[in-house]
């Protein structure tokens, strides 16, 4: 890797830009488990998970965002995460994502099977996951 | 005189209330427009890097799918027609309808059947009215939808999309919505959603560039199945915040014109009103003067 070489990454939600700048490296968790992505690397595109991704930015610092699904884009060094739903870890309380969680879980459990509660669902293990790692570092 | 003084005031009265309504709706189109125009620009980022990559995809695998790929003969098209719930909106609703219309004649004389999808209670309205068959229909958020409105219009045309033909399918969907180009300028649009209509944003590769080669993780067909949806949804989700935006506009404008018309109506009843009074007082001192220079003669011949 090239001095000075580094990401431009976009965290784009259906409703907003959630994140926007450079970054060191960005990791998140695909179909088929967790890839970093550094500088230079190859074209991807991958389907996300819901799931924590990671991004170290340029200043050192760490941005965890929760995304629930979508997917992520990679060449030339930009770097696009695309979910409907996606909100930065302190932005979310990790009181009420667990109650969401336990909310669709239930509903869930009694045989609702539809859209609404998977987003739900999928939103709230999003959120919980970004919370825990944000609260590890 | 006296019944025609009464009656210019009863008007100017009603008037000016229907002048208090056309400003409180202008200023309320106002207020909310604000609100609007920013949903409709912070929901374009999505958009855009949505249809780099799927136009990345598209244009870099050659996989058979049926986001890409389009039949050799379209049959049966699906039309989304977006328009106000209410009307006050000047021609809003009106030129999306139209829109709509050339776009069926078009398709029509090209001997494609139509079928109707309606957002909005005007559209609705129309249709019902000249007995066209709608397939499905949607109402009461025109002017502020939410993405799980857009989830579940873009559902319903990707079900059908996704349909066989001859189980009532359809083989594109095409989309009119007001696209809000200014405060002051609002166009009707009609564009193809679905097959893809190639390509926004991808510049073409120059002289020795090289295509970037994409890694598909798990591969094409998964990654592609996860951007059909997302990609119907986030261009239905825009066209619903653009026409949004757009009515508000066009609602303020109207309803400001409508104002302004009030307001002159109002002068004008006014000028006509202190007229008539006028002529009222006039007349009455003639009446007394009259009187009085009768009554004044008839004393001078005693």
């Amino acid at each position: 890797m090239a001095e000075g070489d580094v990401l431009f990454v976009d965290v784009v939600a259906a409703d907003r830009r959630v994140w926007e700048g450079e970054a060191l490296s960005v990791i998140v968790r695909t179909m088929e488990g967790d890839i970093g992505i550094l500088p230079n690397h190859e074209p991807v595109l991958a389907v996300l998970v819901p799931s924590a991704a990671e991004v170290l930015t340029r200043d050192g610092k760490r941005e965890v965002i929760a995304v629930d699904g979508g997917f992520i884009a990679v060449s030339d060094n930009r770097v696009s995460v695309l979910s409907q739903y996606a909100r930065l870890a302190h932005e979310i309380s990790l009181n009420e994502a667990e109650h969401e969680l336990r909310e669709a879980q239930k509903l869930r459990n009694e045989g609702d099977n539809s859209d609404a509660t998977r987003q739900h669902h999928d939103r709230a293990v999003a959120q919980l996951a970004a919370a825990k790692k944000a609260d590890s570092a | 005189m006296a019944s025609s003084l009464r009656e210019l005031r009863q008007r100017r009265k009603s008037v000016a209330s229907t002048q208090k309504i056309t400003r409180a709706m202008e200023l309320i189109a106002a207020s909310r427009i604000i609100k609007a125009h920013r949903a409709a620009e912070q929901g374009e980022p999505f958009i855009t890097e949505l249809i780099r990559a799927v136009s990345a995809v598209a244009t870099y695998s050659n996989d058979e799918h049926p986001l890409t790929s389009s039949p050799e003969k379209v049959r049966r098209v699906a039309m989304l027609v977006i328009t106000s719930d209410r009307g006050m909106n000047g021609a809003y609703s009106a030129n999306a309808i139209k829109t709509a219309t050339r776009l069926r004649e078009r398709l029509e004389r090209e001997g494609v059947e139509v079928v109707r999808y309606a957002v909005g209670r005007k559209a609705i309205a129309y249709m019902n009215f000249r007995a066209q068959p709608i397939r499905r229909h949607w109402e009461g958020f025109s002017d502020s939808p939410t993405f799980a409105h857009a989830q579940e219009i873009a559902d319903a045309l990707i079900a059908d999309f996704m349909t066989p033909y001859d189980d009532g399918g359809v083989d594109a969907i095409y989309g009119i919505y007001t696209r809000m180009e200014s405060m002051l300028t609002q166009t009707p649009r009609a564009r193809r959603l679905l097959p893809l209509e190639i390509v926004e944003g991808v510049h073409e590769p120059g002289e020795g560039e090289i295509l970037p080669l994409y890694e598909f993780e798990p591969d094409p067909e998964t990654v592609l199945d996860a951007l059909l949806p997302m990609y119907v949804r986030s261009r239905v989700w825009f066209y619903l915040l653009q026409s949004a935006a757009s009515q508000l506009a066009s609602q303020q404008r109207a309803m400001k014109s409508a104002t302004d018309n009030a307001k002159q109506l109002i002068e004008r009843l006014t000028r006509e009103a202190n007229q008539a009074r006028q002529a009222e007082i006039t007349q009455e001192i003639s009446e007394i003067v009259g009187g009085a220079s009768a009554l004044a003669d008839a004393a001078a011949q005693d």
